[in-house]
C-alpha cells in the first residue's frame, strides 16, 4: 500500500500530456460522463432528495419539527452518545495506533483483523451482543435485574452500542500514517532526553494531528448516524432513547415525511462538513507534501 | 486518506527498514499494548464471545432447525445474491470512475472526488428513506418507471439498488491510489515496442490492477452482507421476498428469542470473520504485486 503522501502528491499532479500513452478523446469523454452519471444517480439525486423533502411543505414544517420535544430530546440524546463514545474510541485510537504502528510483536496482524472486524460485521450484531450480556435474559439480566440497572433501552445500551461500531475509526485513520511516517524523530527526541510522554505529547501527536482531527469527525459523524446497532438496543421509547437516526425512522413510518426529512437533513449537513474536513486534511497533506519536496534538507 | 482505507485492510506491509529496530527503543509499549488488548477484549471480544456462548446454548439440532430455517434461508440467499449484484455493478463502475478520477483532469474532479465517500459519512438511514422516496411508485423516477411495470422500492431491485449505494466508495478508493501509482515508463515501453492502447490496457495495465480490484469488490460485497440502515426502508421487509439477514435478527430479538437472534448471529459473524481473512489474504497479494512492481522498477 503505498503511502498517504505518496497519493496525495499523485494526485495534485494528474498525469497529462502522455499521448502515446493516453486513451482516444472520445473514449475519456465517455468515462468522465459515465462517472457524471453515476455520482449525480447514486449520490447527488439522494443528497437533493433529503434537502427537497424536507422543505416541500414549506419551512414551517421545518421549523416546527426542530422545535417539537421529541426532536429535540433526540438531538440531546445523540449529542450525549457521540460526546461519551468519540472520547473513548479516541484514547484508544491512540493506544492501538502507538503499539501497532511503532511496535512488531507477535499476533500484530490478529489484532488488526479483530480492530477491524466491527466495521466487517452488520451493525445490527452490534447490538446484538450488548442485548444478549445486558439484556432481560442476558447473561447479566437477573444480577442488574437485582440491583436495578439499566443499560438495555436506556442509555449505558445506546453508547455501548455506538462505541461498538465505531470503535475502529481512529484506530484506522492513525496506524497507516504513522506507519509511514516512521519514528526516527520519536527516537531522536528521546536520544536527547525527551521523556515518553514528552515524545508523545511534543513529537508524535503534532505529527499525526490531522489525521487524528480528521479521524476523530468521522468516528463522529458515524456515532450520530448509526442506526442498526442503536435500533437494537435503544427500545424505541420516544422522547427518552431515541436517537437521530431513531426518530427519522420513527417519523417517517408515522407518514411525517417533510419532518423525517428535515431531521434527515441535519445529519446530512453532518456527513457534508464531514467530508469537507476531509478534503481539507487531503488538501493540507498534500501542501505539506510539496512544501517538503521543495527543502532538500528532509 | 480514504473513508474506505480503514476497512482495506491492514497496512500489514510495513516499511522494511523498521523490521530492523526489534530493540523497542520507544517506551510505552506494554501500556498501549496492555490498553488497546483491554479496551478491544472489553467493546468487541467479550460480547462477541458472549454471541457465540448463547448460540451454543442451542443443541446442534435445534441450532441447525433455526438457521436453515425456510424463512432463514430465503434471506441468506437475497443477502447474499443482491450484495453479490452489487458488487459486481460497483465493481464495473467504480473501475470506471477510479480511472476517470485518477488518470482525468476535468471540472468538478475534486467536488466527485470528495462525493464518492458520502455513502461513508452519510447515515444509513438517512439514505434509506432517500433512496424509497425516489423509487417508491410514486417517487421521482418510480413513478416513471411504474407505467412500464418496472418496480424497484419494495422488491429485491430495491435491496440491490440500496448496497450498491453503500458499496460505492471502496472499489474506488481502492482502486484509485493503484491506478496513480501505476509507473508511466511501462505503459511507454509498451506503446514503444508497438503496442495499441487496447494491448497495453489488457496486457500491462490490467494485470497489475486485478488484485486491488478484486479486494475493492470483495469489500463492497462484505459491507453489503451486514448492512441494514439503508435497505430495510426500501425493501418493505415482505417475509420469503425482501428480508435481509440482519433483519432477521431484529425479528427474532423482538419476539425475545434471543438463542434464535444469537444462532442467525453467529453465523453472520462467522461469515464476517472468513470473509475478512479472505480480504486480507487478498490484500496481501496486492500489496506484494504492488512491493515486486517497486522493486523491479
Amino acid at each position: 500500500m503505498n503511502s498517504l503522501h505518496e497519493q496525495l502528491g499523485a494526485q495534485a499532479r494528474p498525469r497529462q500530456n502522455r499521448r502515446a500513452t493516453a486513451e482516444p478523446a472520445w473514449l475519456k469523454g465517455t468515462l468522465i460522463a459515465i462517472l457524471f452519471l453515476f455520482v449525480a444517480f447514486f449520490l447527488i439525486l439522494p443528497m437533493t432528495t433529503v434537502f427537497l423533502e424536507a422543505f416541500s411543505k414549506g419551512a414551517g414544517v421545518v421549523l416546527d419539527t426542530f422545535r417539537d420535544d421529541a426532536t429535540l430530546k433526540a438531538i440531546e440524546l445523540t449529542l450525549i452518545v457521540a460526546a461519551i463514545a468519540v472520547p473513548l474510541n479516541t484514547v484508544f485510537g491512540l493506544a492501538a495506533a502507538w503499539s501497532i504502528a511503532q511496535f512488531r510483536f507477535p499476533g500484530r496482524n490478529l489484532l488488526l483483523i479483530l480492530i477491524d472486524l466491527p466495521l466487517w460485521v452488520s451493525p445490527v450484531i452490534g447490538g446484538l451482543i450488548y442485548v444478549l450480556l445486558f439484556g432481560r435474559q442476558g447473561w447479566l439480566g437477573p444480577w442488574l435485574g437485582d440491583h436495578d440497572i439499566k443499560i438495555i433501552f436506556a442509555l449505558p445500551g445506546i453508547v455501548l452500542g455506538t462505541t461498538f461500531v465505531t470503535f475502529p475509526f481512529v484506530a484506522r485513520n492513525l496506524i497507516p500514517l504513522m506507519e509511514t511516517q516512521g519514528k526516527a524523530e520519536e527516537e531522536a527526541a528521546l536520544s536527547l532526553g525527551a521523556h515518553g510522554w514528552q515524545v508523545f505529547w511534543r513529537v508524535t501527536l503534532p505529527k499525526v494531528k490531522w489525521a487524528l482531527i480528521y479521524g476523530v469527525i468521522l468516528c463522529n459523524a458515524r456515532a450520530m448516524g448509526e442506526f442498526g446497532a442503536v435500533s437494537v438496543v435503544s427500545g424505541h421509547i420516544r422522547g427518552q432513547t431515541n436517537t437521530m437516526p431513531l426518530h427519522v425512522e420513527i417519523l417517517y413510518n408515522e407518514y411525517h415525511f417533510a419532518a423525517a426529512f428535515a431531521v434527515a437533513a441535519l445529519l446530512s449537513l453532518l456527513a457534508v462538513f464531514t467530508l469537507g474536513i476531509k478534503t481539507f486534511v487531503e488538501w493540507r497533506a498534500a501542501r505539506q507534501q510539496l512544501a517538503s519536496q521543495e527543502t532538500p534538507s528532509s | 486518506m480514504s473513508l474506505a482505507a480503514p476497512l482495506s485492510v491492514p497496512v500489514a506491509s510495513a516499511p522494511r527498514q523498521h523490521r530492523r529496530f526489534n530493540r523497542r527503543v520507544l517506551p510505552g509499549f506494554p501500556l498501549a499494548i496492555g490498553y488497546t488488548v483491554f479496551y478491544l477484549s472489553l467493546v468487541v471480544l467479550i460480547p462477541l464471545g458472549a454471541l457465540v456462548l448463547k448460540a451454543s446454548g442451542l443443541s446442534w439440532s435445534a441450532f441447525w432447525t433455526t438457521v436453515t430455517a425456510p424463512e432463514v434461508v430465503a434471506a441468506y440467499k437475497l443477502s447474499l445474491g443482491a450484495s453479490l449484484v452489487a458488487a459486481l455493478v460497483n465493481g464495473v463502475f467504480g473501475f470506471i470512475g477510479a480511472w476517470a478520477l485518477a488518470r482525468y483532469e476535468f471540472p468538478g474532479r475534486r467536488i466527485i472526488d470528495a462525493l464518492i465517500d458520502l455513502p461513508f459519512a452519510l447515515p444509513t438511514a438517512v439514505a434509506g428513506i432517500a433512496l424509497t422516496t425516489i423509487y417508491a411508485p410514486n417517487g421521482w423516477i418510480g413513478a416513471l418507471l411504474a407505467p412500464l411495470g418496472i418496480r424497484i422500492a419494495f422488491t429485491p431491485a430495491g435491496v440491490t439498488l440500496a448496497l450498491i449505494f453503500v458499496g460505492i466508495p471502496f472499489v474506488i478508493r481502492t482502486l484509485q491510489p493503484v491506478i496513480q501509482t501505476l509507473p508511466a515508463d511501462v505503459e511507454e515501453a509498451a506503446a514503444c515496442l508497438g503496442a495499441s492502447r487496447v494491448q497495453t490496457f489488457c496486457k500491462v495495465i490490467l494485470p497489475a490492477l486485478v488484485p486491488a480490484w478484486l479486494t475493492g469488490i470483495a469489500l463492497s460485497f462484505g459491507r453489503a452482507v451486514g448492512e441494514y440502515g439503508s435497505v430495510v426502508f426500501i425493501s418493505a421487509n415482505l417475509p420469503f421476498r425482501t428480508e435481509i439477514a440482519p433483519l432477521l435478527i431484529v425479528n427474532k430479538l423482538e419476539q425475545y428469542n434471543y438463542p434464535g437472534a444469537a444462532a442467525i448471529g453467529t453465523v453472520m459473524l462467522l461469515f464476517s470473520f472468513v470473509s475478512l481473512i479472505g480480504v486480507n489474504a487478498l490484500h496481501r497479494w496486492h500489496a506484494g504485486n504492488t512491493m515486486a512492481r517497486e522493486e523491479s522498477g
